[in-house]
Parts: structure tokens; C-alpha cells; sequence
């Protein structure tokens, strides 16, 4: 059996001074994979994205990524491991509105010198690898040096995968990245993710509250089944 | 580098709170380096004014106000003193030369000083420096003759053989002229930097022709007025004088002198080392100076403390921004090297503006302090001390902007993803 790209076991998670929030006995990811989350508002979808990323670490069992145990690690290291092979998406405001919109999808390459090194290696240079990614999101490339603040939220969003998607991530992880676009936008945008994602060779995490989205992903997960510590959500 | 840029392009996004808070560093800074500069350039022009004479010899007062009046030309003389007792001392066997100072008149906000030819010979200031004419020569034995002082001559764009009216009394607007007798311009003396640069020298018999026919501080009128040419037939020997200084020909002589002088029979005169009046003075204006220095480093500190309270307010609205750093791989130190960086450029910035404002300062306020204070503050480079102290302003904003680092530490390490505006 092949190390899957994510493997969690018997999570637990609670934020300081609250009731645990998280208890998840087994998840995995397979490399390709495109696997849509949801759950309902504060059942701790973002907590566990974090978790994946390593931004939190668990209280108690392990995140695998690439078989490499985050909570092992030190913090220098997960944030290494984290921009090495996972790319954010979020539900708006992805971006740092005063850089360009050039400076903001490199973002990741400034960090990893694994990202900088395979921009390059597939487009030449990391420059090209931004405009090409734009190109194929539909963004024209006089919009590179515009500032990231003055695009339309459905740019920004865009821009957001672009950032996510360069240098080849194993991982995507999208938080309701299409809720703040409306329904033609949103189709748009996600059959471009799909296309890029696969292109790339990365596996997709989408967390939604739309179901009407999960016919397009190989595997749907409902957050409150997965978890055995009940939080009381909404709704 | 990374961080550096990203520090830059944020505080471009917040450039009106960032422009006011390198405006409030800048003038914070600027203000410190002023209370330095004129702190400095007082103490060392002060300390160079006179230097060489060993006695400062004048009516019995305090020993700060005969050097005030005598050296600075600030203030006025309780009391004159007999032209005898100048004379006495001028032919003791210890001293080497005396020069007679006679004050009370003036010319357009010019101090006056009727003195003898030994003033251009012995008068020293600075490291030993004699008096040099720029241009003509010292007044001789026209009584009408009168010397001036560099900043005089270029203040009140006085040529050689300008003729000028003195005025009675020291008060800037003089009801009572002395313009039936006026002086010619015979010589103009080179820059010193002290108040002889302020002063129209005359002869004291220039300063008896003009007192000829006055009686009781009033000019005569009519009949009794006497012109010019009468004055100068006249004898004008002087009778009163207002100080006068003494060269000894060792200093080991200078404290019997001293005692002589202020024992003398004649009548009440005190006699100061002009080094320890000038001690004396120094450490009076000393306090001032000092708690005008620490309040301008507390005004400093207020304006880096303005720094703070701008990023710190501007940490809220920029959890959005840590967040995204962190989801791209910026570790938490990244997070919190961003905001000392912050504080870095903020502060750099704030003391390149304060440099700047004092140079434009400088170089606006130049003339007026020369004319009006006497003060030179050279438009030069920071001295080491100014650097040190430049450095520390640095060092501090460093170290005040660990508190909003450590804050945006905690706060990407707290927030994780999950940031809700
Ligand atoms: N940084 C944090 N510090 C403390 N508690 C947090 C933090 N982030 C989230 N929580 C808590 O964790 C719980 C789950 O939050 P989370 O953001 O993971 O929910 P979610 O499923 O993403 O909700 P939504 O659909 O509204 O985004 C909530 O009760 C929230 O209050
Ligand atoms: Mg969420």
C-alpha cells in the first residue's frame, strides 16, 4: 500500500479553554484525489484545515502529510511542510490587497524554495509560472501588476487558486472558496480549479456548504459523521 | 529582504498614519538634535568668548553680572568707576596690560564699547586668538572714529567711511541721539563668533566728546550744546569708565592681585577670575540646559510611543494579513520580524525627516540666531554624539516594537485560519 498524501488518526483538537472540538478516528486523502467537506457553520471545518496545514497541532493523535507526522515536527518545520506541498484558498480576502497581483501569487515562492524550484523547472521562471497559471484561470496578464485590492471579488478568487496552485502543491485545501461568488461565477471557477488541480497532480480539499457541489468530487464527507466529539453547532 | 518589502508595501497601504507617525518621530527627533546642537554650540562659544585675560575688574556687584556686562555685553552696570582707579592698576607693577571698557550707548540694538587701542593689541577670545581687522585700520586720535564688530557691519551693510549716529542708553529704540556728532567707519573686524562681533568700538575719548555737554543724562540745549569741532578741542580725558580688563605677567600673580584690587581704597571694586565666573555662569544656565535635554528626550520618547500605538491599533485589522502569511509558510517569527521591521522603517524614515528639518532649521534660522543670540550653529554633518544618540532613538523603537511583535506572535499562533473580520 502507497503512503496516502493525508492520513489522520484518532485526532483530538480543542481550542484553548473550550470543550474538545474535534475527534476524528481515521481520514485519509489519496494523492489525485478531489474530496469535498461540509458540515455546518462552527462544526469546525476551518479548525481542521488548519490542522491539516499545520498552522494548529492536534492535543492528541496524528496528521500525516506525506507521511511526515505534524505534530512530530517542530513549528519551523510544519511551517516549511505546509507551504512545501499545501496551497490555501479561503472564502474571500485571500489576498494582500496593497501587493500586485504578480507579488501576491508568488507568495508561496518566497517561502519554499521547493515551490520556486518547480515554478521554474515546469514554466522556466517563477514569473512565467504566475502568468501562465493566471492565463489558464482566465486572468489577462495586464492584471499582473495591478494592486491585489483593486480586482473584483471573483478575480481575487481566482488569483487566490492561481497562489495556491504554483509550484505544484500535492495538496489544495479551499475553504467555501465560492461563496462570495455568485452561481455562473462559481461553476467557473471550480471547473477551472478542477482543471488546474489536475493538471498539477494535486489532490483537492473543498469544504462548502453547498451539496450542490459534491457531484463534482470523487468522495463527500460530512464533517458531523466523520467526528465523534459533538460541538453544538448551528442550524 | 522579503519581509522588508512586505513591511514597505503595508505601510504604504496605511501611509496617512504612517506619514503622521514619521512626522511625529521626525519632529520628535528634530528637537532633540536642536537642544543638542545649541546646547553645544552655547557651551562652546560661551567658554571661548574671552580667554587670556586674567582679571575682570569692575564696580562691586556679583561677580556674574560684571561679566555678563563686561564680556557679553548683556545687562548694564550698577555703577561706573573712577578713571584713577584704572589708571593705578593700569601702572601696577604686575600687570602687563589693561584695557578700560566703557558701556552705555548704542546704535540700533548694537552694543557701544568705548575702550583704548590696547583692546585691538590684548583683547583674546577663543584658543588665544587676537582681534584682526577685516578692513581699515583701528580708530586713532580723532575722537569721531569708530570700529565695528563683523556681524554690525554686515547687519547694517556699514562700509568704510560710512558715517553713523550713535544713540544714548542701551534700549533697541533710543529717544535721545547723539546726531550732531556722528562717527566715521575706519575699521570693520574680522568674525569671532563672540560678542565682539556685536560691538562699535570707539575711542573713550569718542565716548567723552559725546557726553561733553550732557548734564544729568539729558543733552544741553541751545548755547550750551557743543558742536563736533568744539568737542574735539576740547579735553577729553576720560573720567568714569565701566570695567576693565587685566593681562598679569604670570598667573601666579592673579589671586594677590585679585585680593589687592578688591581691598582697594579708592573705592568699592571687584576683581573675578573670568574662568570661574564663567564656571559660575555656565553651571547656573547648566541646569536649564540639562532638563531642557531630558525633556527632549521624553518628547522623543512620546513620539515613538505614538508609533507604537499606531501599529499596535493597526495589529486588529491586519489578522487577515498575518493569516494569509502563515497559510503561505511565514512562521510565526516572520510574523513578528514584519512589525520590527515596521518600527524600523517608521523610525528611520522619522530621523532622516528630523535630519532633514533640522538642516532646513539650520539653515533658516542661521542668521537670525547669529544676529539676535549671538549663537553660531554650523550646518554640518551629525557629530559622533549626535550619531550615538540617533542610534539610540533606533535601538529604542526596536525595542518598543517587540511589544506589537510579540502581540502579532500570539496572535497568528492564537488565530490560525480562522479569522473573521
Ligand atoms: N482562533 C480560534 N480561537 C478560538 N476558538 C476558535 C478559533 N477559531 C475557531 N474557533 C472556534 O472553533 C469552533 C469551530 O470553528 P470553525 O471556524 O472551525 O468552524 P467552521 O466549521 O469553519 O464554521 P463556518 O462554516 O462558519 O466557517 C467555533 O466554535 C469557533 O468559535
Ligand atoms: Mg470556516
Amino acid at each position: 500500500m502507497t503512503t496516502p498524501l493525508l492520513d489522520i488518526d484518532d485526532l483530538h483538537f480543542a481550542w484553548p479553554g473550550q470543550p474538545e472540538l474535534l475527534h476524528i478516528a481515521q481520514l485519509r486523502l489519496d494523492a489525485g484525489e478531489r474530496v469535498f467537506l461540509e458540515g455546518p457553520s462552527g462544526s469546525g471545518k476551518t479548525t481542521l484545515l488548519g490542522l491539516i496545514g499545520g498552522v494548529q497541532t492536534a492535543s492528541r493523535g496524528h496528521v500525516r502529510l506525506l507521511g511526515a507526522d505534524l505534530a512530530a515536527l517542530r513549528a519551523g518545520a510544519r511551517d516549511r511542510l505546509r507551504v512545501d506541498h499545501t496551497g490555501f484558498i479561503f472564502q474571500q480576502f485571500n489576498l494582500l490587497p496593497f501587493l500586485s497581483v504578480e507579488a501576491n501569487v508568488l507568495l508561496p515562492c518566497q517561502f519554499s524554495a521547493l515551490r520556486r524550484q518547480r515554478a521554474c523547472q515546469r514554466h522556466g521562471s517563477e514569473r512565467a509560472a504566475a502568468g501562465r497559471l493566471l492565463e489558464h484561470l482566465g486572468l489577462s496578464p495586464a492584471l499582473l501588476p495591478r494592486r491585489a485590492g483593486a480586482l473584483s471579488i471573483g478575480q481575487q478568487q481566482r488569483v487566490a487558486a492561481a497562489r495556491a496552485l504554483i509550484g505544484q502543491p500535492e495538496l489544495v485545501i479551499a475553504d467555501e472558496p465560492t461563496s462570495a461568488l455568485d452561481a455562473d461565477r462559481r461553476d467557473g471557477f471550480l471547473r477551472l480549479l478542477f482543471d488546474e488541480c489536475r493538471a498539477a497532480g494535486a489532490s483537492l480539499l473543498l469544504v462548502s456548504h453547498d451539496r450542490s457541489l459534491a457531484r463534482h468530487f470523487d468522495r463527500r464527507l460530512a464533517l458531523p459523521e466523520l467526528n465523534r466529539a459533538h460541538p453544538a453547532t448551528e442550524r | 529582504m522579503l519581509l522588508l518589502r512586505l513591511a514597505l508595501a503595508s505601510l504604504n497601504n496605511r501611509r496617512f498614519t504612517a506619514l503622521l507617525t514619521v512626522l511625529a518621530i521626525a519632529l520628535s527627533v528634530c528637537l532633540l538634535l536642536t537642544v543638542e546642537r545649541v546646547r553645544n554650540e552655547a557651551r562652546a562659544s560661551f567658554a571661548s568668548t574671552i580667554s587670556g585675560t586674567d582679571l575682570v575688574v569692575g564696580a562691586r556687584s556679583g561677580s556674574v553680572n560684571l561679566l555678563l556686562y563686561s564680556v557679553f555685553r548683556i545687562g548694564n552696570a550698577t555703577n561706573n568707576i573712577r578713571w584713577e582707579s584704572f589708571e593705578h592698576y593700569a601702572r601696577h607693577p604686575r600687570v602687563s596690560w589693561a584695557i578700560p571698557l566703557s558701556l552705555g550707548d548704542s546704535h540700533r540694538g548694537y552694543r557701544v564699547l568705548g575702550t583704548s587701542t590696547a583692546y585691538f593689541e590684548h583683547y583674546r577670545y577663543g584658543r588665544r586668538q587676537a582681534l584682526q581687522l577685516a578692513e581699515g585700520r583701528p580708530f586713532a586720535a580723532d575722537p569721531f572714529e569708530v570700529v565695528l564688530g563683523a556681524e554690525v557691519a554686515q547687519a547694517l551693510d556699514y562700509r568704510l567711511g560710512d558715517s553713523l549716529v550713535l544713540a544714548h542708553g542701551v534700549a533697541r529704540i533710543s529717544l535721545l541721539k547723539h546726531d550732531d556728532k556722528p562717527f566715521r567707519v575706519v575699521g570693520i573686524l574680522a568674525r569671532t563668533g563672540t560678542p565682539v562681533d556685536r560691538t562699535l568700538h570707539v575711542s573713550l575719548a569718542g565716548m567723552q566728546a559725546l557726553h561733553l555737554d550732557w548734564r544729568n543724562g539729558m543733552p544741553a540745549q541751545g548755547s550750551a550744546r557743543l558742536s563736533a569741532d568744539q568737542a574735539r578741542e576740547a579735553d577729553l580725558a576720560p573720567r568714569q569708565i565701566t570695567a576693565f580688563l587685566l593681562g598679569l605677567d604670570s598667573r601666579i600673580a592673579t589671586f594677590a592681585v585679585q585680593r589687592e584690587i578688591n581691598a582697594y581704597p579708592g573705592e568699592p571694586l571687584l576683581a573675578v577670575l573670568p574662568g570661574v565666573a564663567l564656571q559660575e555662569l555656565w553651571s547656573l544656565m547648566g541646569t536649564a540646559e540639562q532638563a531642557l535635554f531630558v525633556i527632549s528626550l521624553f518628547v522623543v520618547l512620546i513620539g515613538l510611543v505614538g508609533m507604537l500605538t499606531a501599529i499596535l491599533a493597526s495589529l486588529n485589522e491586519r489578522r487577515r494579513e498575518m493569516a494569509i502569511l502563515r497559510s503561505v509558510g511565514a512562521r510565526p517569527w516572520h510574523i513578528a520580524a514584519l512589525l520590527v521591521a515596521e518600527a524600523l522603517v517608521l523610525a528611520l524614515a522619522g530621523m532622516l525627516g528630523g535630519l532633514a528639518l533640522l538642516c532646513l532649521g539650520i539653515a533658516a534660522a542661521q542668521g537670525p540666531l547669529q544676529a539676535h543670540y549671538g549663537l553660531y550653529l554650523p550646518l554640518a554633518w551629525p557629530g559622533a554624539h549626535e550619531w550615538r544618540l540617533l542610534a539610540a532613538v533606533l535601538v529604542a523603537a526596536v525595542l518598543m516594537s517587540a511589544v506589537p511583535a510579540w502581540r502579532a506572535y500570539r496572535q497568528s499562533l492564537a488565530d490560525g485560519l480562522s479569522i473573521r473580520l
